[in-house]
């Protein structure tokens, strides 16, 4: 069985994700003079994250410039200073960041970790089937036990609807990712289960989370 | 009384300052101090005394505003018509119609409240009987500042809107009164899409058969030009009709992108130099006529400008029937003498006209319409074309004209009802003598199938794959121009490298075999002009005509512009950013208009507009299609202001004469496209395509960001997204575009081409 507080415990350990940057081609690198170990820098952002994150070095292959942008929000760890101006094969490592994980992320990890989650098949609309939408409407989710080829859902698109069952290990729903009429992609998650033994303590782990990480 | 009459006082001053934006200090300080000091005491006064001290400052006041009515600048002007005070629509339908009916509006719950449409009348007097005479009134509301009509920014939605009862009015015969009062269109591209819409709009009005008067108060580039297509266009003597706010030209004359605006002293100095003001334009021949406005302009409680507006609207509405009704000489007296007695104070409301145009008087009224606006902007560009030129080209059109209807009208059409004729004789015998011949074919024991001869090249074309070693789709990178960009020797990163994994790619071989095209992904590099020049036409098939005839020139001498011409010129080795020429494609001949981008960001000013225009009336007399390429433009030159931007309704009359002359009339847009141009005479071509990777669009990101205050997503302006809200109708590879321009001209087109 999952031991969810030895985990979360393990995350606070380092609760950051570090990895490395390497160059994607050869070339000649120089790196961004304003950036010192311990600088602070900018994933992709924007509406549409159309707007670059840092520019952390510029990598030069036959005259054509190319900037080596941070992927993730961070910090600086350490740089390669002796390779500026030197001529690097692809995949050396230049540089060192450290991602720190947000609340959302730590409770990503967890529940990925903890949950079984079972996807939409198709892009449509899905309902539970009425038994199971009284249920979960009155008494909440949590009281709803699903079990390997249980009719759950109803898959619903431009007035088809067809019937779902549910595939997976027996437990309960501990938590239900879509909405009435909304209009779901293939593979996003419709519902996660856990074993009903591990309900309490995943919620207490959420509410810790929740309110004892740090973020910025 | 003296406390309701010191009130007024506090708000012409007021007024006063916001127009002058704090300028002039000096009449407004002495106002202000007055005001202060007759604020302080008028409490203490007795009611003849107080009486007294405000009529006195009342004459100052009247004497100051009288003051700076005469130093009133350009940008001062742009401020009155912005003003919440000014009159707006809804004022003049209150005073100038005598009852009115607002169509599909209840303040906000409109398809567009700063799009005002409605149907009223005005009621006439002769003798005993009244008159009450139809029309539709169009035009912005700016609602006195209120914030649901945005300034009077038309949306696209709100254009059609206009359009649709431009069109309701001329199916009930009855004249257009159209009321001009916006800062510009509201720049989105959601269905239909600001150019787009515009386009439409221009088009459509080019023919109205209808009357059509404009008012202009605030004319502000396109969103005017979308109602302001007109026979009659009257102006405001304190409005402003301009290719871009002083504001919006002061940006780019500033390069001003981001951060830090524009200075006040530079957008004053835009705002002169771009000749925006109603003596300008009529100057200029822009508009027909001024309406004299009170001192400082029009406020909604000025009665009198307001009586004096209804006279002018009906004046010229019977001018507009008077010019296309009759027999010219009757017509021409009795507009003259009406003139005369208007100077002399003819009430109009006593004149009886009707306005319904039988549809003869129609088809005059369209015709000259269009001559109005064709003989527009002649003196805004160089032409160097002699006296004999002219002469010669006068007889060359000519020639075209009488030998096109000859070739093409009566020979062709007879040498066709012969050649039918003969096909269906010998389809007749055929079919007679195979019946009766079929019993000796049956006793001869000859097969169904037999004298029928077997077509080895049709068997192969079915049975086999297609073969790609003669088809001129692909040339195998053998291209006759090669970009000077392919000699460079170094490597360029596709800008999708990071999404779609594209490898980096050699220069030569990029600009060169590839065509610019990234062979990962399919992104399109920008290519020069010249590439599609020799690589899409015929062989030396080029001839260029008006090439250094006509020249850009800077008409309003707009400070700095003309060295910034000369440099454009001499960088590019054109006089102006349309070449204009005549080649084949495939062997069928065509008219080609070109907006270079590297001139001046492709702008359109009244040489260009000039060259399209001839060579759209090129393409009519020769039965030739018309192919209008567009390797960039960034829209009107503003340095030329309303020269410039006359060419918008100007451009797209010329081309709605020549596809309703039954031509064919094609646009490809590559690289970049903006503004006027899309939104006007290219917008309007049913038949638009896009090359890969070319953005469309009618302002720039920065700008609808600006306006509207909302993000724009990237690609906003994509070629696909013009495809999705149909405003082109297709996208083609560049290395495909000699074969799609082929297929177009053999599929696509009306009646009257010489090849079909």
């Amino acid at each position: 069985m999952l031991d969810i507080s030895t985990l979360l415990e393990e995350i606070k350990a380092a609760p950051y994700v570090e990895s490395s940057i390497r160059t994607p081609h050869c070339g000649v690198v120089q790196f961004n003079e304003e950036l010192q170990p311990g600088s602070k820098l900018v994933g992709p952002h924007g509406n549409w994250r159309e707007k670059p994150g840092t520019v952390l070095a510029t990598i030069d292959r036959e005259r054509c410039m190319k900037n080596v942008n941070a992927l993730e929000k961070g910090e600086l760890v350490s740089i390669n200073a002796g390779l500026s101006g030197q001529f690097v094969e692809a995949g050396t490592e230049i540089m060192r960041v450290r991602h720190f994980l947000s609340r959302e992320e730590v409770l990503q990890i967890i529940l990925k970790q903890a949950l079984y989650l079972f996807n939409a098949p198709e892009k449509a609309k899905y309902y539970f089937v009425p038994a199971v939408d009284v249920k979960v409407k009155n008494t909440g989710p949590k009281s709803v036990s699903v079990h390997d080829g249980m009719e759950l859902f109803i898959i619903s698109r431009m007035k088809r609807e067809m019937p779902l069952r549910y595939s997976g290990p027996d437990g309960v729903i501990y938590a239900v990712y879509f909405s009435v009429n909304q209009n779901l992609d293939p593979g996003m998650p419709l519902i996660g289960v856990c074993p009903p033994s591990q309900v309490g303590q995943i919620e207490e782990v959420s509410m810790r989370v929740q309110t004892e990480w740090p973020e910025d | 009384m003296e406390d309701k009459k010191f009130h007024q006082l506090q708000e012409r001053f007021n007024y006063m300052n916001d127009i002058l934006a704090g300028k002039n200090n000096e009449n407004l300080r002495l106002l202000s101090s007055r005001l202060e000091e007759l604020a302080a005491r008028l409490s203490s006064l007795g009611q003849e005394e107080a009486w007294e001290a405000v009529k006195t400052l009342e004459d100052l006041f009247n004497f100051v505003e009288k003051k700076i009515e005469a130093e009133l600048t350009p940008m001062d002007k742009v401020r009155i018509v912005r003003n919440p005070q000014r009159i707006c629509l809804r004022d003049i339908l209150e005073n100038v119609y005598d009852n009115y009916t607002e169509i599909g509006s209840m303040g906000e719950h409109s398809i567009d409240p700063a799009m005002l449409i409605a149907r009223a009348y005005i009621t006439r007097r002769q003798g005993k009987r009244t008159f009450n005479q139809s029309v539709m009134v169009i035009g912005h509301e700016k609602g006195h500042g209120e914030e649901i009509r945005n300034g009077g920014s038309a949306s696209p939605w709100g254009n059609a809107k206009a359009l649709h009862y431009m069109k309701v009015a001329e199916t009930e015969n009855i004249p257009i009164h159209a009321f001009v009062f916006t800062p510009g269109s509201f720049p989105v591209e959601d269905s239909p899409g600001a150019a787009q819409q515009i386009a439409k709009n221009l088009y459509e009005m080019s023919n109205l058969r209808v009357p059509v008067l404009a008012v202009i108060s605030e004319g502000g580039s396109g969103g005017a030009e979308a109602i302001g297509l007109a026979d009659r266009r009257l102006m405001f003597s304190h409005g402003y009709y301009s290719v871009i706010s002083p504001e919006g030209g002061a940006a780019i004359e500033g390069n001003v992108k981001r951060g830090p605006r524009a200075t006040p002293e530079l957008i004053e100095k835009v705002a002169e130099n771009l000749c925006l003001t109603a003596e300008d334009n009529l100057r200029m021949g822009y508009i027909d006529g001024i309406i004299q406005e009170p001192e400082l302009g029009a406020r909604c409680h000025h009665f009198d400008f307001l009586r004096q507006l209804r006279q002018e609207v009906l004046r010229a509405t019977d001018e507009i029937v008077l010019e296309v009704r009759g027999v010219e000489p009757f017509r021409s007296m009795s507009r003259r003498s009406r003139r005369k007695k208007t100077r002399e104070g003819l009430n109009m409301d006593t004149v009886h006209m009707r306005w319904n145009l039988s549809p003869s008087a129609q088809e005059r009224l369209v015709e000259r319409r269009h001559k109005k606006f064709r003989g527009l902007a002649q003196e805004a560009f160089l032409d160097h074309r002699t006296g004999w030129d002219q002469f010669k080209s006068v007889v060359s059109d000519a020639y075209w004209e009488f030998g096109s209807y000859v070739r093409y009208d009566l020979l062709r059409r007879r040498q066709q009802n012969i050649s039918n004729f003969l096909g269906e004789m010998k389809s007749e015998t055929s079919f007679f003598l195979k019946n009766q011949t079929a019993p000796f074919r049956r006793l001869f024991g000859k097969g169904k199938d037999s004298g029928v001869k077997k077509n080895g090249d049709a068997e192969k074309q079915l049975t086999t794959l297609s073969d790609w070693s003669d088809d001129s789709q692909d040339q195998r990178g053998r291209w006759a121009y090669i970009s000077p960009k392919a000699k460079e020797d170094r490597a360029v990163v596709c800008p999708n490298s990071a999404t779609h994994g594209c490898l980096d790619m050699w220069a030569r071989d990029l600009y060169g075999e590839f065509a610019g095209v990234c062979t990962h992904c399919g992104h399109h590099f920008p290519m020069e002009y010249q590439w599609y020049l020799y690589n899409v036409f015929d062989h030396g098939s080029i001839r260029e005509f008006h090439g250094d005839a006509i020249e850009s020139k800077n008409p309003l001498d707009y400070e700095g512009f003309s060295l910034k011409l000369e440099k454009a010129k001499a960088a590019t080795g054109l006089k102006s950013s349309c070449m204009t020429f005549e080649a084949s494609l495939h062997g069928i001949n065509t008219v080609v208009a070109m907006l270079v981008g590297p001139f001046r960001g492709g702008s359109v000013g009244a040489a260009e507009g000039e060259k399209f225009i001839l060579a759209s009336e090129r393409a009519s007399k020769k039965r030739l299609p018309f192919l209008a390429y567009v390797h960039g433009t960034a829209g009107i030159r503003i340095q030329e202001g309303v020269n410039g931007v006359i060419q918008m309704p100007r451009c797209t009359m010329a081309v709605r004469r020549y596809i309703d002359a039954g031509g064919l009339y094609l646009v490809v847009y590559d690289t970049n496209s903006y503004a006027g141009p899309v939104a006007s005479f290219l917008g309007c071509s049913p038949y638009q395509f896009g090359i890969r990777s070319s953005n469309v669009g009618f302002a720039g990101p920065g700008v609808i960001q600006e306006t509207t205050g909302a993000p724009i997503e990237p690609h906003y302006h994509s070629v696909y997204k013009a495809l999705a809200r149909g405003h082109i109708q297709g996208i083609w590879d560049r290395r495909e575009m000699r074969f799609n321009l082929h297929q177009s001209m053999l599929t696509m087109g009306g009646r009257n081409l010489y090849y079909k």
